[in-house]
């Protein structure tokens, strides 16, 4: 019997390997895994696939509608949308990145203690993420961003302090459900450190909600800070950013291009996203289906 | 537990949270990184002496921080949040001025968003897998994706510039005269005086930033009830229900959708977060003058008093929304109380 049952135990994958099958066979979240992909492909290759330089201004043909040598056409200065567009990936795609992925770790790393250590350190925490999420995020952000001073590094900041509460709530549940397990007491019991302990026992165990937490929130990272440049307060022109190309294109509706081609630049990545972040949920976190 | 003890826990539990924003907001006025007097009294008027002084005895700004703290407290407790930059008022009365608007978009949007979004939940999760289900999902995923600034933009442009069927930007026809403020609320106060032209207006100005404002909180809408009502639809007693023959129908209406909208009451709260997200840029896009537009032009003028004063109004609205829903969710669902 004690056999039988380990030898299933050792036949059987990993939940990993599970979920990536799951996640392989779900084609909404495929589709949208392509999308990043040629995201990520133009912002690499930017140089490459635009035609022209994001900047160069051409007088003499500025403000021309969609045509063969300018498939999005220009803008007032003559310079190329597609090819603004294409470079705008090397700015939104890697902002969302870099402020989830900070206000993973950060989040992740304070819940962590926060839930392994307990105490006044707890406490103090957690209140200011209450405090903290107590805010809609983009007001938040807004008020932050300009107390900085307008610039895309700033919006940044602003973004990952009113961020990084949610994911510090969510580690720090999920490490109270298992610091007390039998495994986590066995490795305490034969006196391994408790950073050894957070490192290998816990977090590996804990991070599957954080991961599908992060990847349902790139999307909404990339909208805030396309949000923040078209208030002012991110990317600044004449850079390439797809928030700021449709402030500089609106209320010209004459001239519909000029914001028509950025927005579905954003769109097109929120939506990728998205459906990849519900696949990853779906496949990687069933608890949290359906929510 | 009685429903009153109920409600005056929550009622207790929000100085804390007050006290938490208060000093949040203060943190943030000492962020910049310039004098801190800059905050207060903008850059142009650092040279008048009289002015600087006023201000550094008025925010106790020859103090200790904790102090500079209490005074700030102080002068918000007596409704002061200082002098805007930009409109030389007191940031209270350009607050109490811009906040009908957004009331009244903000109840338009929500009326949207109900009316549309609960009968395309309920019809999602009926016939689950079906096209109307897809189309659920569809919209629902296109609510949550589009930027609105961008979103409003294309409305515009297919609705006013192209079909020239609804107005553009603005809250009333320029041409028309501005309805006499009694409630702030214009659909209320052109039917209060009587004058349908401007109501029929005010109504029509209405349409587009509400659909737009309340597609974020439509698609939150139809995916929790749709997956509330499919969970509750699973349950012992609705298997019982229809076993004892009861029509379809009356298991739904008085069975079903009763339970089923527990969740998406919560999620009421979480929607006016959204709401606000999506003002601030409805608002911009629609020349909205509301509290959403009002802190997005104070902060691109870097108009402290003013961006400070209505993200703290903000926060402290979104902490009475939470405060209700939590109250209504006890009266609906006692045993919420006991927890």
């Amino acid at each position: 019997m004690a056999q039988d049952l380990g030898s299933r135990l050792a036949s059987s994958e990993s939940p990993w390997a599970r979920g990536l099958r799951i996640l392989i066979r779900n084609r909404m979240a495929m589709a949208g895994a392509a999308v990043i992909l040629i995201w990520a492909v133009a912002a690499v290759a930017a140089p490459l696939i635009a035609p022209y330089d994001a900047l160069s201004q051409s007088v003499e043909d500025r403000l021309s509608p969609p045509s063969a040598q300018h498939p999005f056409g220009t803008d007032e200065l003559g310079r190329d949308v597609f090819s603004r567009v294409v470079y705008g990936a090397r700015i939104s795609l890697p902002v969302g990145l870099v402020v989830i992925l900070f206000s993973m770790l950060m989040g992740a790393s304070v819940g962590a203690l926060a839930g392994y250590i307990g105490g006044v350190f707890d406490l103090l925490v957690m209140r200011l993420a209450d405090i903290t999420l107590a805010f809609p995020s983009i007001v938040l952000a807004l008020a932050i961003a300009s107390a900085l001073g307008p610039s895309l590094k700033n919006a940044l900041i602003a973004m990952i302090l009113v961020w990084w509460p949610e994911y510090a709530r969510l580690m720090r549940g999920q490490v109270l459900s298992v610091k007390n397990n039998e495994y986590v007491t066995a490795a305490r019991s034969i006196g391994v450190s408790s950073g050894r302990i957070l490192a290998r026992h816990i977090i590996p165990n804990t991070s599957a909600p954080i991961v599908v937490k992060a990847s349902l929130d790139a999307g909404s990272a990339i909208l805030t800070i396309a949000a923040l440049s078209f208030i002012g307060l991110g990317a600044v022109p004449p850079t390439p950013e797809w928030g700021t190309m449709i402030s500089m294109g609106r209320f010209k509706f004459y001239h519909w291009w000029l914001t028509a081609f950025p927005g579905l630049a954003v769109l097109s990545a929120v939506l990728g996203f998205n459906f990849l972040g519900d696949g990853l949920r779906d496949a990687f976190d069933p608890q949290l289906r359906g929510t | 537990m009685g429903l009153s003890v109920h409600i005056i826990r929550r009622l207790l539990l929000i100085i804390p949270m007050l006290i938490g924003i208060t000093l949040l907001t203060f943190t943030v006025s000492h962020l910049v990184p310039s004098d801190p007097l800059v905050v207060i009294v903008s850059e142009k008027a650092l040279d008048q002496p009289d002015i600087v002084n006023a201000a550094i005895r008025k925010w106790g700004l020859d103090r200790s921080l904790p102090e500079q703290y209490l005074y700030y407290l102080w002068n918000l407790a007596h409704g002061d949040l200082g002098v805007s930059f930009k409109t030389k008022r007191p940031v209270a009365q350009d607050l109490a001025q811009y906040l009908p608007a957004t009331v009244e978009l903000g109840l338009a949007s929500l009326f949207f968003a109900l009316a549309f979004g609960l009968p395309l939940g309920i019809m999602a999760a009926i016939k689950a897998g079906s096209w109307v289900d897809h189309f659920a999902r569809f919209i629902s995923l296109l609510g949550a994706s589009m930027p609105p600034f961008w979103s409003g933009l294309m409305a515009l442009f297919v609705f006013y510039f192209k079909a020239q069927i609804l107005p553009g930007p603005g809250r009333i026809d320029t041409r028309m005269i501005t309805p006499t403020t009694i409630t702030g609320l214009h659909l209320v106060d052109t039917l209060l005086v009587g004058d349908m032209n401007a109501f029929a207006d005010a109504l029509h100005h209405l349409i587009l930033p509400s659909v737009i404002l309340g597609w974020f909180t439509l698609a939150l809408v139809c995916r929790i009830t749709r997956s509330s009502l499919l969970e509750v639809l699973r349950m012992d007693y609705i298997r019982t229900a229809r076993a004892k023959g009861l029509h379809e129908r009356a298991v739904l209406l008085r069975h079903a959708l009763r339970n089923a909208f527990i969740p998406t009451l919560t999620v009421l709260g979480l929607a006016f977060a959204g709401l606000m997200t999506g003002a601030i840029m409805t608002e911009t896009i629609f020349a909205w003058p509301g509290i959403g537009r009002y802190a997005v032009e104070s902060a691109a003028n870097l108009d402290y008093p003013a961006v400070l004063g209505t993200t703290l109004l903000i926060a402290v609205i979104y902490i009475f929304i939470n405060l209700l829903v939590d109250v209504l969710y006890g009266v609906i669902d006692p045993r919420i109380r006991e927890a």
